[in-house]
């Protein structure tokens, strides 16, 4: 059996997820019709000697039903597809959740960096906690990123999460993910950086609480 | 005008070069286009082979590095859309066919026409010379996003992205001349006769086609006059540190951007328009519903251009609105595809290689429009955006104007281009070389995309831990040789034919347009006297007729008798 997503590893994958598969449903449903419609009248009226077409030029409301009630149909699948798709886009990028800890994400030619408050509880100061191309999440947690360039265009990245977010320079954005799944998954960068934009890759670590300590202050340490 | 002096001899270099036939011109935006196409298609090969076997020196080329690749990336992908696309798609068939089907002697401006190809050659030999610069051509990605396209020292190209914006921009200038000729000659010098409504879909298509490039392209013209300065007068109009914001310019390019994907699309459908009634032997079902459901791409088409951005940065509450208008997109493109379905109902169909090809073009074309339907769902494209699943949804929608109505397009009117018929048995192999592996190409990217592999990646390896992606590319690659191999037959037969083909009669397909009540290939002049237009131009299978075709220009019987 083909596996044709990642691992859901965050708390709004599934919702990602059932989107697509919503209207993967949906379309299929359309394009195996229209594709058996399209091959069977191609074959069942091919030429044969002695019969003529017939002359349907389709200018009645009466014979235009044939394309408008479908394509009415269509409509009603589009506000079916957008009508699951509004609280899902809600949920995942206007509606910030109230966060338990935060992080500031840096792209920049070639590599995502990182900054973790240190024991101040505020990013960009002394005691910050450091770590490039390595990102430690405890699992569970609703983590709220800030997400930043120093150069060109990126984009963070993470299938598993189902997150991705372009970094512009000159600009901020904020963010949420709750990885739900203990592991480690790829970040990767999805926009177009330069000569070096495929190696532009990192690790998300999604460790257990006492794991996560743990990593934070061998890194504190280091 | 040229039109007046039709009768007279003229220069070797007037007839053939400088023309101002509109033809000629066809023919040589036809005939650039189709380099073009080998070149752009020789890039995709160097791109296919590294991505199957990495690392691999590629035959006929050499090691691939990232650099050279992303330089690929961003020419083939601005090759096949601005030097192949619109090249064949609006100045070789608009140019061919506008003047002949509404039944004038030339377009409206000839003298503006021979300057819109001379401008387009001119764009042409800008674009591949960046190839020869120090640093190659542009590496940052057909859609040149600043502040890698703005910052030279971020992308290590200078030459390559000045020379590629200025190609651009002549290559605009070009399509504006024409698109302003097809747009008066389309309207304004139809045939005595000939209502709007009689017009055939084609010219409908080109014209809504040309408007919405002249209404789209402005802001872009203006977007890379900025992004030129940017580089070299160090403006800052997209770099953040000197006050400059790089969002404005994916906005600019969008708005052109999108629109651009319609320019390209309505021409195609437009040549499947003609044919499917001529080897159906059956009016087109749905003529005015057609035509309004153009108008209404065109319209609609100006206010999606944010779906390319959910992610990109914008107001993330300006998501929804986009995604609503991308997905009613839906609603006028199912009308006219599921018309040109319905026109097959009770036809007598022919499967000659345009209508092999047409009937490819629709059945590909579907995979392109519901695919688009994932990536226009806001939520669905925050996975979606950027990956190989987007890569395989604009294939799918762009090859079937671009390739498949192409193919239909010139061996339907090769007999009137050339006054020789393309051979038939060299055109169904040409058609199922390519229909097969286009699919063989494009069906494993969807699954790429999936896996999260994103676009433009020189080296798959760093990516094999997201699942099968080496199987996947391998197989994709098997298809895209195929496909260029498959490509073939078609060049043995395009020249092949033009010396040993059947002699072409004037309408060797009983069509109904007025571009077939004249000599193949057409004289200077085209019409003489000028055509009278009496009907529609898909009057096939008429109950009370004895032959199955009713030519516009026929004479209604009854004043015949008198």
């Amino acid at each position: 059996m083909l596996k044709w997503l990642p691992v859901a590893a965050s708390s709004y994958a599934r919702d990602v997820d059932g989107i697509m598969i919503l209207i993967s449903v949906i379309v299929g449903i359309w394009l195996v019709i229209a594709e058996a419609c399209l091959i069977y009248f191609a074959f069942r009226f091919r030429r044969r000697a002695g019969e003529r077409a017939a002359y349907l030029p389709g200018n009645t409301g009466r014979t235009m039903a044939w394309v408008l009630v479908p394509v009415t149909l269509v409509l009603a699948c589009d506000f079916v597809i957008e009508g699951a798709s509004g609280p899902v886009w809600d949920k995942i990028k206007i509606h910030l959740p109230k966060s338990d800890s935060s992080v500031r994400i840096v792209g920049r030619q070639w590599a995502w960096e990182f900054d973790y408050p240190g024991p101040d509880g505020t990013i960009g100061t002394a005691d910050d906690v450091v770590s490039v191309n390595e990102l430690h999440v405890p699992a569970n947690a609703v983590i709220e990123f800030e997400l930043r360039s120093t150069d060109t265009l990126h984009s963070f990245w993470v299938p598993a999460l189902r997150l991705k977010q372009d970094a512009v320079p000159g600009r901020k954005f904020k963010g949420w993910f709750q990885a739900t799944r203990i592991g480690t998954y790829d970040i990767l960068c999805a926009q177009l950086c330069g000569v070096a934009h495929t190696t532009m890759k990192g690790t998300l670590h999604v460790d257990s609480p006492e794991e996560y300590q743990r990593w934070l202050r061998s890194a504190k340490q280091g | 005008m040229a039109a007046s002096a039709h009768a007279e001899k003229q220069s070797f270099l007037r007839t053939y070069i400088f023309s101002t036939d509109h033809k000629t011109i066809a023919k040589q935006y036809m005939l650039t286009g189709l380099v073009m196409a080998l070149i752009g298609g020789l890039l995709a090969y160097v791109m296919r082979m590294q991505l199957a076997a990495p690392h691999q020196p590629v035959p006929g080329y050499g090691p691939v590095y990232p650099g050279p690749y992303n330089a690929m990336t961003t020419m083939h992908g601005t090759i096949m859309i601005f030097w192949v696309a619109m090249p064949v798609l609006l100045g070789g068939f608009g140019n061919f066919l506008i003047p002949l089907m509404v039944g004038t002697r030339d377009m409206a401006f000839p003298r503006l026409n021979l300057l819109s190809y001379w401008t387009f050659f001119l764009s042409t030999v800008v674009l591949l010379s960046s190839f020869f610069v120090p640093g190659g051509s542009s590496p940052v990605g057909w859609t040149a996003y600043p502040p890698l396209s703005a910052n030279p020292a971020y992308s290590g190209a200078g030459w390559g992205v000045t020379l590629w914006i200025v190609a651009v921009a002549l290559e605009f200038v070009a399509f504006l001349m024409g698109g302003i000729n097809f747009i008066v000659t389309g309207i304004n010098l139809r045939a005595v006769g000939m209502k709007l409504m009689d017009l055939p879909l084609m010219i409908w298509m080109e014209v809504t086609a040309s408007v919405i490039f002249l209404f789209s392209v402005g802001p872009l013209v203006a977007g890379a006059v900025m992004l030129l300065l940017d580089r070299v007068a160090g403006t800052g109009f997209y770099r953040p540190e000197a006050g400059g914001d790089p969002l404005l310019f994916q906005h600019l390019f969008w708005f052109f951007g999108h629109p651009e994907v319609y320019v390209i699309l309505l021409p195609g459908l437009g040549i499947v328009a003609e044919i499917l009634p001529v080897f159906s032997r059956k009016p087109i079902f749905g003529y005015k519903a057609i035509v309004y459901s153009t108008l209404g791409t065109g319209i609609l088409s100006f206010v999606v251009w944010a779906h390319h951005q959910f992610v990109s940065g914008i107001d993330p509450r300006l998501a929804m609105p986009f995604s609503i208008t991308t997905i009613l997109i839906s609603v006028p493109v199912a009308i006219t595809v599921f018309a040109f379905i319905a026109t097959l109902w009770r036809g007598s169909i022919e499967f000659a290689t345009p209508m092999l090809f047409s009937l490819g073009m629709l059945a590909v074309f579907l995979i392109g429009g519901v695919t688009g339907i994932i990536n226009g769902s806001a939520p669905a494209d925050i996975y979606v955006h950027d990956t190989y699943f987007v890569v395989a949804h604009f294939h799918y929608a762009l090859i079937p104007p671009v390739l498949f109505s192409l193919f239909a397009g010139i061996y339907f009117w090769y007999p009137k281009m050339f006054g020789r018929v393309l051979n038939e048995g060299l055109g169904k192999i040409h058609f199922w070389f390519t229909f097969v592996f286009v699919n063989v190409t494009f069906l494993p990217q969807f699954r790429l995309g999936l896996l999260g592999h994103q676009r433009r990646i020189a080296d798959p390896t760093t990516l094999y831990s997201l699942g099968d992606v080496k199987d996947m590319h391998w197989i994709s690659t098997v298809g895209a040789v195929g496909l260029l191999i498959g490509q073939l037959p078609f060049i043995v037969n395009f020249f092949m034919s033009l010396v040993v083909g059947k002699r072409a009669e004037r309408n060797p397909w009983r069509a109904n347009t007025l571009e077939w009540s004249v000599d193949s290939p057409p004289p200077h002049g085209n019409f003489d006297p000028l055509p009278v237009v009496y009907r529609g131009a898909y009057e096939y299978s008429r109950p009370e007729r004895g032959e199955d075709w009713w030519a516009q220009d026929a004479a209604p019987e009854r004043v015949t008798a008198r």
